[in-house]
């Protein structure tokens, strides 16, 4: 198996407060390949936003890694600091936030922008700059993209915004790109166009991709495989096919079911009960056991093993839809 | 955008027809002026052929229209107290506030957007943090408290630079300058440092929490994800999109700088106009306190005028015609 | 694996959230704003200075060790007399010295701050009853109410407040007439300054107001008839009492230096009832000539007063805006 490009190793990201130390990413390990989607679950809260600001190194202080590694193509990248990281940044990999109009600035061109970065990270002309930037807005799906370039952000609309986004993070051919929540803040109508891109980049480029969402349907959409995560910890990993359809943990269970999705057909929708807990306020043992109905009483106790990236798919003491793996 | 342009200037011109308002019922309604330019002996035929002389018999309406006809022309009649034509009395106090007010605001202006930035940037930093308290000082530190501090260190104590006055000046004819004297350069330092400093701390705290704010945008995160390096973050995506709500408050700041110069004024005994029209309150000089009022109404509201053009420079969200907006 | 950490922290949350006291104090003291006031030391110890010099004030009369106003008690043999010494002549001994008509620095301090105070509070009030009075008038009525409100409020806030204060000052004096001019001056000041501030209070209950009007709950009052006025008074001013409180603390402070400045410069508190301004501008006279704490003692309390009122202001803008955080 070729190296991933991008490895997480028994991470931990922990924040002191008043309250004591909160941590909203509780030993998560995951891999990611070059031209592989790994789309990232989980509610609001859930630390998926968090997992991919420790990996680009853009944490808020107080909040820090305090466990675990980060591997670039090999290389362990949690460790570095300011110019080192900012060399990173961008060149190697890069990240698309949430809402498009407020990832650009507005007060600059889209050109100035995509030039600029170009310039950072690569060793070429102005003019060659221009050039690659008229490309890369042109392979994003940009019409007109040598008049448009001298336009500013809010002369587009919503999705070019997002188009003008995912061009400024790919303009210096990163490996990795983390998408936060890509498609969140767009109309329906062109989350599905958006995901197509991100979707067609990948494979013509062999960019390792981690979508974070929490929309399952972007999930069925868009990734190669799933992590599902709850209350800061991994739940389920594996190919999506599989874990949408034959979920193990019963919180991605609760989560299909709770999810319309077009390709299952006209089932009712059901809720799991309660709401995750609050990181100040886990529970003792499995996080999902006060909503869990297979919960027992070693769930109450021990949070259940932890997953790794070569081993096991569910963290949970009792998965589901075991029975045929478990013959082979 | 030229629809903008035009209604801002049809507002300033309201608001000078305001003040106007103001500075006339000041003359007419304050004290009386017939009182006032006539001595205690006085006979009836006097007070009546003034009265009638200044036009005060005639309706309240023609009188106001009359007062901005001659007020345009710079006619503001006699001070009360010097018994000359106020408008002489002002271009001949003019230069010596214009040229503090000038030195103080590029003080003000420098300083304040530079450490504003230095304290942004450097938030956590040790001296970033003496400076923010050191500013709070300096607001709380009342104008004419600081120009004695000065006085008494460089002046008393020191005996480095003159205590008050202007120098030796050197007469243009049209201007008097103190620009071109070492007495007079020496005899502008405290007074211009008094005079900017409260201004350059409330630019220096209004720069660093623009700044801040800006510095938590999206696209700021999104630049340093790009890894464009620091110098870029701070000075090119963050300073330039500080700098709208900073100009509007510098503006008025710039302004008030012509007013507070009267505190200034005051205390190092500067030959202003500031100085002028505290006498003027003090003696209740009538004409000279409404042709104050109005000069500085006027500085006012071009300031803030072009203040308002200077948007247009800067953001180029409000150039679009808000008809073709297409989104 | 992380267990007993997880444990621990899960202990220490639940002690932290259990010390609930009985008292409201105790309540105060233990909440999240409590708690920010408790980890600001500066906030405690501007808050100590504040209520220190407030006490003082208020209790001149009976903690001044000299009447300075009572001619009668007043010798102009001790003229001049520096603190911490006898008078050589008299061997009278004050605490922060004498001026030059041998009143006690540290009395005329005491009941200058009094007036300072005075002033400072009384205009902030004035002010702020004013504009939170417009203020939800604008809001809540709209229509001419608002546009007239508001193009007022533009327009003075064109011109620094200091200067709508001298002008209100200078006008006010114009029509007094010259023999209750003295006995004026301090009503004077008031008005002036707080018409010059009113503006602030203005536009944020303003604001707030609109957001308010339209949330459900006042829709819900409206529907059950309640009067305008007691929605304005019930629903809408208790949602606006944090930034009126933040603002009211700043403008104190700013009120008691215009206060100042404008005695200072001699359009203020007379020398017959001095201001801690007015103590200033007479000590101003003595500084060249070497009798430094008839200046000195009357400035540096202005100084404490006006930057610890500017410290708490400060803080309690950070602590009662969540954003900040």
């Amino acid at each position: 198996m070729s190296t991933p490009v991008l490895s997480v190793r028994d991470l931990v990201v922990e924040i002191p407060t008043r309250h004591g130390i909160l941590r909203p990413v509780d030993h998560v390990s995951y891999d990611i390949h070059a031209g592989e989607i790994l789309g990232v679950v989980g509610e609001s809260g859930a630390g998926k936003s968090m997992t991919g600001n420790a990996v680009i190194g853009l944490l808020d202080p107080p909040a820090r890694i305090t466990v675990g590694q980060i591997l670039l193509s090999g290389e362990p990248v949690h460790a570095l600091k300011g110019e080192k990281l900012r060399r990173l940044r961008g060149k190697r990999m890069a990240m698309i936030f949430q809402d498009p109009l407020t990832s650009l600035n507005p007060l600059l061109t889209v050109g100035e922008q995509l030039e600029e970065t170009i310039l950072e990270h690569m060793n070429v002309s102005q003019a060659e700059a221009r050039r690659r930037a008229v490309a890369q807005l042109e392979e994003v799906g940009i019409p007109a993209a040598e008049a448009r370039i001298g336009s500013y952000p809010h002369e587009f609309s919503g999705g070019m915004r997002q188009r003008v986004v995912i061009a400024l993070a790919l303009c210096a051919e990163p490996e990795l790109v983390i998408a936060d929540e890509p498609t969140t803040a767009l109309d329906v109508s062109v989350q599905a166009q958006i995901i197509a891109l991100l979707k067609r980049l990948c494979r013509e480029r062999g960019v390792a991709v981690m979508l974070v969402t929490h929309d399952m349907g972007v999930i069925a959409e868009a990734a190669d495989r799933v992590a599902v995560m709850y209350a800061g910890r991994l739940a389920e990993l594996g190919p999506v096919r599989e874990v949408l359809t034959r979920a193990h943990h019963p919180y991605t269970a609760g989560l299909m079911a709770s999810t319309p999705l077009a390709s299952q057909g006209r089932k009712r929708l059901v809720q799991i009960p309660g709401a995750m807990p609050r990181l100040g306020n886990l529970p003792q043992g499995c996080a999902f056991h006060p909503r869990c109905d297979r919960a027992q009483d070693v769930c109450r106790r021990d949070p259940g093993p932890t997953l790794d990236a070569y081993r096991g798919r569910a963290a949970c003491w009792f998965p589901l839809n075991t029975e045929e793996k478990a013959a082979t | 955008m030229l629809a903008y342009i035009i209604r801002r200037i049809g507002q300033s011109i309201l608001v000078l027809f305001v003040v106007g308002l103001v500075a006339f019922s000041m003359f007419r309604f304050v004290g009386d002026p017939v009182d006032n330019m006539l001595g205690q002996e006085r006979t009836q035929a006097d007070v009546e052929r003034l009265r009638e002389q200044l036009g005060l018999d005639q309706p309240f309406v023609v009188q106001y229209y009359k007062f901005l006809e001659q007020a345009v022309q710079g006619n503001f009649g006699l001070s009360y107290r010097q018994g000359r034509p106020v408008a002489e009395i002002l271009l001949e106090r003019a230069p010596a506030t214009l040229e503090l007010a000038f030195v103080s605001g590029l003080l003000a202006l420098a300083g304040g957007i530079g450490l504003g930035i230095y304290t942004a940037i450097r938030r956590r930093g040790i001296s970033a943090n003496a400076i923010m308290t050191l500013s709070l000082v300096g607001v709380s530190l009342p104008t004419f408290l600081i120009g004695i501090l000065l006085i008494y260190l460089f002046s008393v104590e020191l005996g480095w630079l003159p205590s008050f006055g202007r120098g030796e000046v050197v007469d243009l004819g049209w201007w008097t300058t103190g620009f071109l004297t070492v007495s007079g350069l020496k005899a502008l330092i405290l007074p211009a440092i008094t005079l900017g400093l409260y201004q350059m701390t409330l630019i220096m705290r209004l720069v660093r929490t623009e700044m801040l704010e800006v510095l938590r945008m999206d696209y700021i995160r999104f630049a340093r994800a790009r890894g464009i390096r620091e110098k870029s973050v701070n000075f090119r995506h963050a300073l330039k999109n500080t700098l709208v709500p900073v100009i509007t408050i510098t503006g008025l700041q710039l302004g008030s700088i012509i007013a507070f110069a009267i505190i200034t004024e005051t205390v190092f005994q500067w030959p202003g106009v500031g100085l002028l029209f505290i006498n003027a309150i003090q003696f209740v000089d009538i004409p000279v306190m409404a042709a104050y009022l109005m000069l500085i109404s006027v500085m006012f509201v071009g300031i803030n005028l072009i203040v308002d053009m200077l948007y247009f420079a800067i953001d180029p969200r409000l150039r679009v015609d808000r008809t073709a907006g297409g989104h | 694996m992380p267990l007993s950490d997880r444990q621990s922290d899960a202990t220490t949350i639940a002690d932290s959230a259990r010390v609930a006291g009985p008292s409201r104090a105790r309540r105060m003291w233990d909440s999240d704003f409590g708690y920010a006031f408790r980890r600001a030391p500066v906030a405690m110890i501007s808050f100590a200075v504040v209520i220190l010099l407030v006490l003082a004030a208020l209790l001149a009369p009976w903690i001044a060790p000299h009447d300075p106003f009572n001619p009668a008690t007043l010798n102009l043999m001790n003229g001049f007399t520096p603190p911490m010494q006898a008078n050589a002549f008299t061997g009278d001994f004050f605490l922060l010295g004498t001026d030059d008509q041998g009143r006690d620095v540290f009395s005329t301090i005491l009941y200058g701050m009094r007036i300072s105070l005075f002033v400072g509070f009384a205009a902030v009030f004035l002010g702020l009853v004013i504009g939170v009075t417009l203020g939800l008038l604008a809001g809540y009525v709209g229509g001419w109410a608002e546009t007239i409100i508001m193009r007022v409020a533009d327009v003075q806030l064109t011109f620094p407040a200091i200067l709508v204060a001298m002008l209100i000052f200078g006008i006010a004096k114009g029509v007094t007439p010259p023999e209750y001019r003295d006995q004026m001056a301090i009503w004077v000041l008031i008005l002036a300054i707080g018409l010059s501030d009113w503006v602030q209070f203005a536009r944020v209950v303003r604001g707030a107001t609109l957001v308010e009007k339209n949330r459900e709950y006042v829709q819900a009052a409206r529907l059950i008839g309640r009067t305008p006025f007691a929605i304005m008074l019930r629903h809408i001013l208790p949602n606006v009492l944090n930034p009126v409180l933040v603002i009211a603390t700043i403008s104190l402070a700013l009120a008691i230096i215009a206060e100042a400045t404008l005695s200072f410069l001699g359009v203020g508190a007379p020398p017959t009832k001095p201001s801690l301004g007015t103590l200033i501008r007479i000590g101003q006279e003595f500084m060249f000539s070497g009798e430094w704490w008839i200046l000195f003692f009357p400035a540096l309390t202005l100084l404490a007063l006006a930057l610890s009122i500017n410290l708490l202001g400060d803080w309690l803008r950070d602590a009662l805006n969540p954003k900040l955080r």
